[in-house]
């Protein structure tokens, strides 16, 4: 909400219960004693220039989740509540010195979310259900922090609802009149238990550290993650290549003592405005070569937008696989005397797959893997060079002499082409194809392919299941090397079809 | 582009070894010799016609090749990519549209398992690709097919080429026209008739560098000899002079 919109009354409606009522509204509309919940025909009563929009829980949602990766500044702990609209878990252990202390980092934490246009209330305390209760019911201010220890004092003024119960266990609580946590605190357990249900005591325990209450952070925090802020936002695409190669290095060592290697890297740059932009690589195997991961990384940093300028930057190997120490040589590089040229080669061409990989899509770095099937269509597939070797032990579908030859070039879909045919079970003598007529010189075949009935699910439709194709491999006058087929067998008074499906070199 | 050492090859044929062995002291003589001359980068077809041709002897390694025509030259080229890969170097296709057919490579002697192949989406792409694997140094060779080519990117290719010493052979329509540039040699190939065992080209060298062109009626078997047969010499080079394949017409018709 930015602009004129923080003085003129405005609230999101939603549908229910047979009628529009409000979801949420801003300070001015607060002020003239509007509130969630109120249909919106009273609403308009009391405020009649009330403008309104349509509520969009999904896209809360999603801004919530960028505000929470935006928030990986301050912590890599970070979580969406799941429990109640708009509220984020920063779990700020071990942080806080670095921003000068939890004053000093909620009043930075406040500030930039005001300058972004949002209205927030932010509190510190010993349990996340603690912190909870104060940012949403305690009259103190924007910012609170609740100092250790002092959590049930803090918490005994606050009504029963701060414990995050449904409305009807509220309700319940109130009709035998405990309003407020400190009422709740003093009642005997068991038959609290017995009438309530777990629930309000549960919640009362966690907020006031008795049970542990584990927030389940937004992205799961990996012990190969690093990140790295600085004092004055960067926005030079030199700096920022500068700044990953520190990231790089850090990670490797500890990919290294961990005996990882990195099969996908993700990059996350923190703006000045609020917003994230990243870059993912991904590697043909497990890599730690700061280098040869600088190098992937460069193809992508040029398309990555500073914007305003990068306060931090984090980078995360998504997915690890195990990679065994190496010897690092003499010359600093990691080749031993025992590695073969053959290994080097090997390691070169992984390094340029991953290379090609990353810029073309790793779909468009392929291997031809053979496949045994009889159907040409079958016979090869394209697998992608990034994800999966070529199997070595595969046998070769083609060996010369064993099987007539293949064509280099099979056309994506068998094109139909006119023919003359001299006798009924004969190769053509002329055919058409792409509006050019081909005189036949010679041909061989035919050669007959059936489907292959024995596959469960047939990869051709169950039409064609009986299919057989007859291929010839005919030459024209020009030399020109054509593999042409009939579509079934000859049967007299039935005009057979015919195709070409490759060319030969 | 002719030297004064190839005009000794025409009328009629002396020992290979020896021609080859003064065509290189002539060429340091001139002290124009191509830095691989004598060294291992240099391939041999495995035809002595063909090898005699070639101020070289073979095909150099470290160097850009060009090969014009459409699908016989596409035979060609991984023919070349298979001799030049022996058994063991990989290979890697640039190219747009779609993919070669794998199990047709095997007639050329390439195992598709060692055939990398890069799907470009522009002709830069394309371009790119082969030069990152030019200069890789991980690769035998490098096949691209381009349609139009600057001459300042074809000088890049030789560049990589040399620096990752891997053969760069750039596959391209049989319509183009452009000057050779900085390619070593330019082979046009066109399909022949003749046989259905194997392949036929008429195979024309139309440019070589410090060589004088000349064509041939070539066959490729992959039977027991793998490699090129020449089957005839074409004279006068060009296709305009050419008196027309030797003896064909006396291939098989099987059925």
């Amino acid at each position: 909400m930015k602009g004129s919109w923080r003085t003129k009354p405005l609230a999101t409606v939603t549908a229910g219960r047979g009628s529009l009522s409000i979801a949420a509204v801003n300070p001015a509309a607060e002020a003239a004693y509007l509130r969630p919940g109120l249909t919106l025909a009273d609403a308009r009563a009391l405020v009649p220039g009330l403008a309104t929009f349509e509520a969009d829980p999904a896209a809360d949602r999603s801004a919530l989740e960028r505000l929470a990766g935006w928030c990986d500044l301050y912590t890599p702990w970070t979580a969406v509540d799941e429990c109640g609209a708009g509220s984020l878990w920063l779990d700020i252990s071990g942080c806080a010195h670095l921003f000068g202390g939890e004053a000093a980092l909620l009043d930075d934490l406040a500030l930039r979310l005001h300058t972004f246009g949002f209205n927030t209330r932010a509190a510190v305390a010993d349990t996340p259900g603690a912190a909870w209760a104060v940012v949403r019911f305690a009259n103190t201010g924007a910012t609170t922090i609740v100092p250790p220890g002092e959590v049930p004092t803090a918490l005994a003024p606050l009504p029963v609802a701060a414990l995050r119960l449904s409305p009807a266990v509220v309700e319940a609580l109130g009709r035998v009149g405990l309003c407020y946590i400190a009422d709740l605190a003093l009642m005997a357990r068991a038959p609290l238990a017995a009438r309530f249900g777990a629930a309000p005591l549960k919640r009362l325990d966690q907020a006031l550290g008795r049970m542990d209450e584990a927030v389940s952070p937004r992205c799961p925090v990996t012990a190969l993650r690093v990140r790295l802020a600085f004092a004055e936002p960067i926005s030079r695409a030199d700096d920022i290549a500068a700044a990953l190669g520190h990231l790089l290095t850090e990670l490797c060592a500890k990919l290294e003592k961990a005996h990882q290697g990195a099969r996908r890297l993700e990059l996350v740059l923190c703006r000045l405005d609020g917003t994230t932009a990243s870059a993912v690589i991904g590697t043909s195997r497990p890599v730690r070569d700061t280098d040869h991961l600088a190098h992937l990384f460069a193809e992508k940093l040029y398309t990555l937008n500073a914007g305003f300028g990068v306060e931090a930057m984090a980078l995360t190997a998504t997915a690890a696989d195990p990679l065994s120490p190496v010897q690092i040589g003499l010359d600093g590089h990691g080749r031993t005397e025992g590695s073969t040229d053959a290994s080097l080669i090997d390691h070169r061409t992984s390094h340029l797959v991953d290379r090609l990989g990353n810029r073309l899509g790793a779909d468009d770095v392929i291997h031809l893997s053979p496949r045994t099937s009889h159907i040409p269509e079958r016979a090869s597939h394209a697998v992608s060079a990034l994800t999966q070797a070529p199997n070595p032990g595969g046998e070769i579908a083609d060996e010369p002499g064993r099987r007539p030859p293949r064509p280099l070039h099979l056309l994506p879909s068998p094109e139909p082409i006119q023919v003359v045919v001299p006798a009924p079970d004969d190769p053509p003598a002329m055919f058409r194809w792409q509006r050019r007529q081909h005189r036949v010189a010679q041909a061989e075949g035919p050669e007959r392919i059936g489907s292959e009935w024995w596959l469960e699910e047939p990869p051709v439709p169950a039409s064609q299941k009986d299919r057989i194709r007859d291929y010839y491999r005919v030459e024209d006058t020009a030399g020109q090397r054509f593999w042409i087929y009939r579509d079934g067998p000859y049967r007299p008074g039935i005009k057979p079809r015919w195709y070409l499906h490759g060319l030969f070199a | 582009m002719l030297s004064p050492s190839s005009s000794s090859i025409a009328p009629a044929r002396p020992d290979p070894a020896l021609l080859r062995k003064l065509r290189t002291r002539i060429r340091r003589l001139e002290g124009h010799s191509p830095r691989d001359v004598d060294t291992p980068g240099i391939v041999p077809l495995g035809a002595a016609d063909i090898d005699c041709a070639l101020p070289w002897g073979g095909l150099p390694r470290a160097a850009l090749h060009e090969v014009l025509g459409n699908t016989a030259a596409a035979g060609f080229c991984i023919a070349l990519a298979a001799r030049l890969a022996g058994g063991a170097g990989s290979v890697l296709w640039c190219r747009r549209g779609h993919d070669p057919y794998g199990p047709g490579l095997a007639l050329f002697g390439l195992d598709p398992r060692r055939l990398i192949v890069a799907r470009g989406r522009s002709e830069k792409d394309v371009l790119w690709a082969m030069e990152e694997g030019l200069r890789s140094g991980a690769l035998a060779a490098v096949l691209g097919e381009t349609r139009g080519l600057a001459p300042t990117a074809r000088r890049r290719l030789q560049l990589a080429a040399e620096t990752g010493s891997a053969t760069a052979l750039l596959l391209r329509p049989g319509s183009a026209k452009t000057p050779p540039g900085a390619a070593l040699t330019r082979w046009r190939i066109a399909a022949a008739p003749g046989t259905t065992v194997g392949p036929r080209w008429r195979v024309d060298l139309e440019h070589c560098r410090g060589g004088i062109p000349a064509a041939w009626l070539v066959e490729w078997s992959n039977e027991k000899t793998s490699g090129f047969t020449v089957v005839a010499e074409l004279r006068h080079g060009s296709a305009d002079h050419a008196a027309g394949p030797a003896a064909p017409g006396e291939g098989q018709l099987a059925d």
